[in-house]
């Protein structure tokens, strides 16, 4: 009981948000959960929520790697999916007849422009020691202009059959396809995660870089490394945006998105400071996102007023969340345990619950 | 400047102090080569004093950003907080109650507001800088559109007169090409940029306030230890850059004369970069005030120098970032040989810092 206590303590502020968000749905109209089948897949708020945070949810991943290992964001993410994204659908224009071949190539292409976007930011960081932010400033000022150069025109179109159906539904397949390559990838990156160490090195090297170098562990070869793991996030990211939209807008594609994915690591429950990391937090903070922005257009709240909702509840979010409001409310339910006590045990009590503190500070 | 720091002990010259100087060097190298390249438009002292005229409102930002940034935190909400202001002032000028006075007071008030709201939150509740920086720029766009959606043309008659007024410099000035001689203009706004860079930098400098700041960046644990109010610390700066935000906003728009929805939209990045060039590290604890200006300036003179060498608009953004670029690594490796430096000279003071008199007068004799 107490072991599972433990490791799943950190999943109970987004998941408790999430409820939240689904039960005020609920009260606005019982039908939240309804799906309807057109042309033989689901569709409705469900389905809907999956598909549209696809891309925030892969780049949340990419993004809790980098913070917990760089002690750092990169805020250049939204921008290597432009430009990667760009490179694809370069390729596949000028491949002339569409095949699957054709936009598997030119998907490892976009793959491998992403990585390099990686390195050069992962350099920045790891060699030369510049903080995460200003290493990606660079790419985050310069790099929708690159995409528009290789775009050449300002927004070629993607019109062939395959990635319509890669944006949309592929025909026979009940789920919108955005959501299977979701569900691929997170099932990759479980399976990394399960058969390497990259999880203690990375919580190591956010921990403490030097002692992680004492201890025979490079920071510099894992900071690269994650950094190379948000290159490739983004550009499948890139992939599944630009086939979702079916056409390629240098200017607006995933623009500030690395705003939403801070916050979603931060809903997660990870600190932004590096060091111990969920990815499963990150995830279903990505998902909370996208279902706050859908609840406040659910509750036709003006479009003017929708940032203001959206800050006052990630503020109010934040205050629940934040070290002082629980430590105050864990001392008031001691208080309040103490003050009705079972057979005089109230000096066990509440020895057994500052010790709690104690351990969980000790975390 | 090597001899000098031979001869000084190690300690005068602080990291922060070397990396203003790296950015104060690399801006006077930066505007002599538009000088050398462009000598017709940047010979002129309009020209920089323009570089002021126009972009007060960044260089007030980046200074409250600066005081942030030592004491180790971030606020990325300055820009839609400016953005803010600028329409709140807008609409009450416009309003049938308007008056600069009035105007004046509803800026600071704004900026005070979100400082202390910031602020609070961040110091006293200990939550992540970042995120709450990011919601008050969410709630300060959100206002902002709430507020007012289409752009307001300020059209009140001692507003336009504040807006038009600039002080002559008569004794200084250029020729244009009919042989007409024009003295150079300077805005209030620049005034305004000078006083709270000297009231700041001051502050910073000598002040407990300041000094306390530079603890608590450096490191929050032991700044505690010694016996500093580190919430209190914090608190203060995040309300100092809310306040610089609101002056910033006003400075915009007596510069624009109009409230818009795009107003100083992605200011926040900006100053933030000049914030960096300028020698302010992320981490906190290091940082010079007077470098928050030479930052800006370095940022806007690589602006200007791209517009002047006619490279089309979709490559500006590409080559200040290749700049950006160049700057952050030239930071990198001059710090990184420094601490080599310091490493490989690691001699007791006794044996480093009369060495060369002891040399010396052991030859003598």
């Amino acid at each position: 009981m107490r072991t599972m206590k433990r490791s799943f303590s950190h999943l109970v502020l987004p998941i408790s948000i999430l409820l939240l968000l689904i039960i005020i749905n609920l009260i606005k109209g019982a039908d939240y959960f309804s799906i309807t089948v057109v042309n033989g897949a689901f569709y409705g708020n469900i389905p809907n929520i999956l598909f549209g945070a696809s891309e925030l949810v892969i780049l949340s991943i990419g993004m809790t790697l980098v913070t917990a290992a760089s002690r750092g964001q990169d805020i250049s993410i939204g921008e290597s999916a432009t430009i990667s994204s760009a490179v694809f659908v370069l390729f596949v224009l000028q491949a002339g007849e569409v095949t699957l071949l054709v936009i598997v190539v030119g998907f490892l292409l976009s793959c491998v422009v992403g990585l390099a976007l990686g390195a050069f930011n992962g350099i920045l960081v790891s060699v030369f020691k510049v903080q995460p932010m200003i290493a990606s400033l660079i790419l985050f000022t310069g790099g929708r202009s690159i995409a528009f150069m290789i775009d050449g025109k300002l927004s070629p179109i993607l019109a062939n059959d395959i990635s319509n159906q890669i944006g949309t539904v592929i025909p026979g397949i009940p789920i919108q396809t955005p959501i299977i390559l979701t569900v691929v990838f997170i099932v990759c990156i479980a399976m990394l995660f399960k058969t390497t160490n990259l999880r203690l090195y990375v919580e190591t090297v956010g921990i403490n870089p030097n002692a992680a170098r004492l201890n025979g562990i490079n920071p510099k070869k894992i900071i690269f490394l994650t950094f190379l793991i948000m290159g490739f996030c983004t550009a499948v990211a890139g992939f599944i945006a630009v086939n979702k939209a079916g056409r390629h807008d240098s200017v607006n594609l995933l623009k500030l998105i690395m705003m939403d994915a801070i916050l979603a690591v931060a809903i997660g429950g990870n600190p932004l400071i590096g060091g111990k990391f969920s990815i499963t937090g990150s995830i279903i903070g990505a998902y909370t996102i996208e279902v706050l922005n859908r609840t406040l257009l659910r509750l036709e709240i003006e479009p003017a007023m929708i940032k203001v909702f959206k800050a006052v509840f990630i503020i109010m979010l934040m205050i629940i969340a934040s070290p002082v409001v629980r430590a105050s409310i864990r001392k008031a339910l001691d208080r309040v345990r103490t003050k009705n006590p079972t057979k005089g045990s109230a000096a066990m009590v509440s020895m057994v619950s500052t010790m709690d503190m104690i351990g969980e500070k000790g975390e | 400047m090597a001899s000098v720091n031979m001869i000084k002990p190690k300690a005068r010259l602080s990291n922060s102090n070397i990396l203003f100087l790296i950015a104060a060097v690399i801006f006077v190298l930066m505007y002599l080569f538009a000088i050398i390249s462009f000598p017709g438009s940047f010979l002129q002292f309009q020209t920089f004093f323009d570089l002021f005229n126009l972009n007060a409102p960044l260089i007030i930002m980046t200074l409250g950003l600066c005081i942030v940034m030592i004491g180790g935190g971030i606020d990325i909400s300055i820009g839609a907080v400016c953005g803010l202001v600028t329409m709140a002032c807008a609409v009450f000028l416009e309003s049938r109650m308007g008056s600069i006075g009035g105007a004046i007071l509803i800026s600071l008030g704004i900026g005070i507001a979100f400082g202390i709201l910031q602020g609070y939150l961040i110091a006293y509740l200990e939550i992540q800088p970042f995120i709450i920086t990011l919601s008050g720029l969410f709630l300060a766009q959100g206002l902002l559109t709430t507020l007012h959606k289409d752009p307001i043309n300020v059209t009140m008659g001692a507003f336009v007169r504040l807006r038009d007024f600039d002080f002559v410099i008569s004794w200084l000035g250029t020729k244009n090409r009919l042989g007409v001689f024009i003295p150079c203009e300077i805005k209030p706004g620049t005034i305004i940029v000078v006083i709270l860079l000297v009231i700041l930098a001051s502050l910073m400098k000598w002040s407990r306030f300041g000094r306390n700041v530079y603890a608590v960046g450096g490191n929050s644990h032991s700044a505690m230890m010694l016996g500093i109010n580190v919430k209190r610390t914090v608190f203060i700066t995040y309300v100092i850059s809310g306040l610089t935000a609101g002056i910033a906003g006003f400075v915009y728009i007596m510069t624009t004369g109009a409230g818009n929805v795009g107003n100083a939209a992605g200011a926040e990045m900006k100053a933030i970069a000049s914030a960096i060039i300028g020698g302010t590290l992320l981490n906190g604890g290091v940082g010079n005030l007077l470098g928050a200006p030479i930052g800006t300036l370095t940022l806007l003179v690589i602006n200007e120098l791209i517009r002047a060498a006619g490279v089309q608009s979709n490559f500006q953004a590409m080559v200040s970032g290749l700049l950006l670029y160049f700057f952050i690594v030239l930071q990198s490796i001059i710090m990184s040989l420094r601490d080599r430096r310091r490493v490989s000279i690691a001699l007791p003071p006794w044996l480093r810092f009369p060495g060369k008199g002891q040399v010396a007068s052991q030859r003598q004799p």
